[in-house]
């Protein structure tokens, strides 16, 4: 059996709804239209307008009227129909919650999972295409997750939900409808994953990929290839969290195969890759590598409209496929 | 200039009521779809006592002699970064205050917040101790004077994002209201903030999900250097959430300020949303860099000072009532004028935070990631 990642986030939401009666689901279209992309897809009918509740296109004004709830003890999810918009919003995500328990000496606590999709998606042009994984990431007193499948989803949206910080939860509109295998752990209603544990999904000994959401499919794709067409064991690291990072499972799988090539869709400069070249850099890590790490990224331009140029901008498993090639000097 | 006139006056007890009248309500505004009995009109006879009035003077001249010596503190050198001063705007807290339940009523307000945190049972020590950025401050000397909270009294600061307090006080209604409390939210915010786009959303879902939420918009004529009439198409504050009810009062006038509050208490618990505008006025500058004259006269502020001082209005009220005499009233000057000199001298005298409070508190519970410092360690 198979679920997709968008049924793996709704049936993780349904259960966090009925485990705790202050959860609630606030955002546009969220509840009668059952969501944008269908993630709350029932939980109105199942939960009500007190759990479930439609706002006005009014970023800043839900955001922040979820910061308040969270003060006063409840504990809201804020979806966000793209996380494009959220940038209406980013002040409540990064002033009102995520400075709120330093500011106040620790008075104060803001347990909300900020979530919608994120990244790349397909055919809609600069303002609705683009990550923001390296922009909450560097936010102190935020936690940023990037799922990459429906176990993740699962996994780290129930976590989430439970933890008592602000979270951003960073979906992929694009992987919403992929299906992965249904394993026994989508039965278990207390399933969770741990927030700052990345996953190794494929392993290998010649080279080290890490990725995050769906640059992950990217990467498996790659290490697919190189191990049919050229006989390259690539070991395929999925991030799950970006905040906090998961450095030391990076540093071992580079102990092990001496080569890194990170893998993301978002832009290049002061990027998720970036950041994890820095702390390679300065980590015992490298002194066990034998060639420059190699970075696969997003264009470093606002994402185009047209078919061909958009593919030119995000990742292909061909562009990882070289350059895990350059690092073994095999290109 | 209205004078408050003492209706009746009992001689048995502090506590007995005194009935004052003050003048009425500036402005109402009703929304034309509104029943017009929905909204009762604030009284212009105000039931106090003696006590109350005395706590009045004491909250009001305590606000008043820290920021005083805050001003003094700054110029010395102890006080950094920025220090906004709520002279001259006392009895609009105080006087919500009194006709608030601090057991259930949660109030926000922007950066200009010391008074607002006395009020809600911080002391004159755990001010300076904060301003200092001493250990014992108010939090614990890592929020500085724009981020004063007290989870337990329900006061949840302190924002220095101008405008960002009001959605984030009708997120504090719809939490009293889904949990069922029975308490309202207050927010607090300048006529320069009322500009901001975010107030006109919180209104809006306030309005539509009938939120337990006052919105008080703290007039004082000045956002920074630029007056009302610069600043905003409609000055009249209190009728800009067109479709939300909306008082506007005396904001000088501590008995004013309490009975429209008790008024706009009663209509948001039980129908949703409503405005005060309070008219006020600051003494000081915007913050202590702005000596506050370049854009207004030395003589207006004087004015204000002269005809409208709401500690000096107060006492007169109390002095016409003949709950006080003069003598009284200087005992409590002194009084609060030791209270902050030792509430000064023990701020000065504490520690600053440990090294160990700069990570301390980033997160609820453990962190699951390390915290670089300056240093890679």
């Amino acid at each position: 059996a198979t679920i997709t990642v968008r049924d793996a986030l709704n049936q993780a939401l349904d259960e966090e709804l009925s485990r705790d009666p202050r959860v609630f689901v606030m955002g546009e279209e969220v509840a009668r239209y059952n969501g944008a992309y269908k993630i709350t897809k029932g939980l109105h009918d199942k939960y009500g307008d007190s759990r479930i509740i439609d706002t006005p296109i009014t970023e800043a004004g839900f955001a922040g009227i979820t910061v308040g709830a969270a003060l006063m003890g409840m504990r809201p999810v804020c979806e966000f129909m793209t996380f494009n918009f959220s940038m209406q919003a980013i002040d409540h995500i990064v002033n009102s919650a995520a400075k709120a328990r330093y500011m106040s000496g620790g008075q104060l606590g803001a347990p909300i999972v900020f979530r919608g999709p994120n990244g790349s998606a397909a055919g809609v042009g600069a303002q609705h295409s683009q990550c923001f994984a390296a922009w909450y990431g560097s936010v102190p007193g935020l936690k940023v997750l990037s799922p990459f499948n429906a176990l993740d989803a699962r996994g780290l949206l129930k976590a989430a939900i439970r933890d008592d910080n602000p979270v951003v939860f960073l979906e992929n509109e694009l992987m919403y409808g992929t299906a992965f295998a249904r394993t026994p752990e989508f039965d278990d209603v207390d399933f969770t994953l741990p927030i700052g544990k990345a996953n190794v999904e494929r392993e290998g000994s010649h080279v080290t990929v890490v990725a995050h959401s769906r640059a992950v499919h990217t990467a498996l794709e790659a290490a697919k290839l190189l191990a049919e067409k050229d006989g390259i064991s690539v070991e395929v690291i999925n991030l799950r969290s970006i905040r906090p990072l998961d450095i030391p499972t990076v540093i071992a799988s580079v102990k092990k195969t001496n080569r890194l090539v990170t893998v993301e869709e978002g832009w290049p400069l002061f990027g998720v890759g970036a950041e994890i070249v820095a702390q390679i850099m300065e980590s015992p890590a490298f002194d066990f590598l034998d060639a420059p790490i190699e970075r696969i990224t997003g264009a470093d331009i606002p994402m185009p409209y047209a078919k061909n140029l958009e593919a030119m901008a995000v990742p292909q498993p061909q562009n990882v496929v070289n350059a895990v090639k350059r690092t073994l000097g095999k290109l | 200039m209205h004078r408050s006139l003492v209706l009746s006056r009992s001689f048995a007890s502090g506590a007995s009521a005194l009935r004052i009248t003050v003048p009425s309500a500036i402005a109402i505004h009703r929304p034309a779809s509104m029943p017009a009995t929905a909204l009762a009109e604030p009284s212009t006879t105000v039931t106090t006592s003696r006590d109350e009035l005395f706590t009045f003077l004491r909250t009001m001249s305590l606000i008043r002699r820290v920021e005083i010596v805050s001003d003094q503190q700054y110029k010395a050198r102890m006080i950094r970064g920025f220090c906004h001063l709520y002279s001259g705007e006392e009895a609009i807290c105080t006087g919500m205050e009194a006709a608030l339940d601090q057991s259930r009523d949660a109030m926000i307000t922007a950066y200009r917040d010391h008074g607002n945190h006395i009020v809600r049972g911080g002391s004159a020590e755990e001010v300076f101790a904060e301003l200092f950025g001493r250990a014992t401050g108010m939090s614990k000397g890592k929020g500085g004077s724009m981020h004063f909270y007290n989870a337990k009294k329900l006061f949840f600061g302190g924002n220095g994002i101008v405008g960002a307090q009001c959605p984030v006080g009708a997120g504090l209604a719809f939490g009293a209201q889904r949990l069922g409390t029975g308490g309202v939210s207050v927010s607090c915010y300048g006529d320069g903030a009322a500009n901001q786009g975010q107030i006109f959303e919180a209104m809006n879902m306030a309005a539509l999900w009938k939120l337990p939420a006052i919105f008080v918009c703290e007039n004082n004529q000045y956002g920074m250097g630029t007056s009302t009439r610069r600043g905003s198409a409609d000055d009249n504050y209190y009728s800009r959430g067109h479709y939300i009810p909306g008082i506007k009062v005396d904001g000088m006038n501590v008995l004013a300020v309490k009975e429209a509050t008790r008024v706009a208490r009663e209509y948001a618990v039980n129908h949703g949303p409503i405005v005060m505008e309070m008219s006020t006025y600051r003494y000081s500058g915007h913050s202590m860099s702005d000596p506050g004259v370049s854009y207004r006269t030395r003589d207006e502020v004087q004015k204000v000072r002269e005809e409208r001082d709401p500690i000096e209005r107060l006492k007169g009220i109390m002095l016409e009532a003949k709950a006080a005499t003069e003598a009284d009233l200087e005992a409590v000057e002194k009084e609060i004028k030791i209270q902050v000199d030792e509430a000064l001298a023990k701020a000065l005298a504490a520690p600053e935070p440990e090294p160990s409070q700069l990570t301390a508190d980033i997160y609820v519970g453990k962190y699951e990631g390390t915290i670089r410092m300056v240093e890679k360690s």
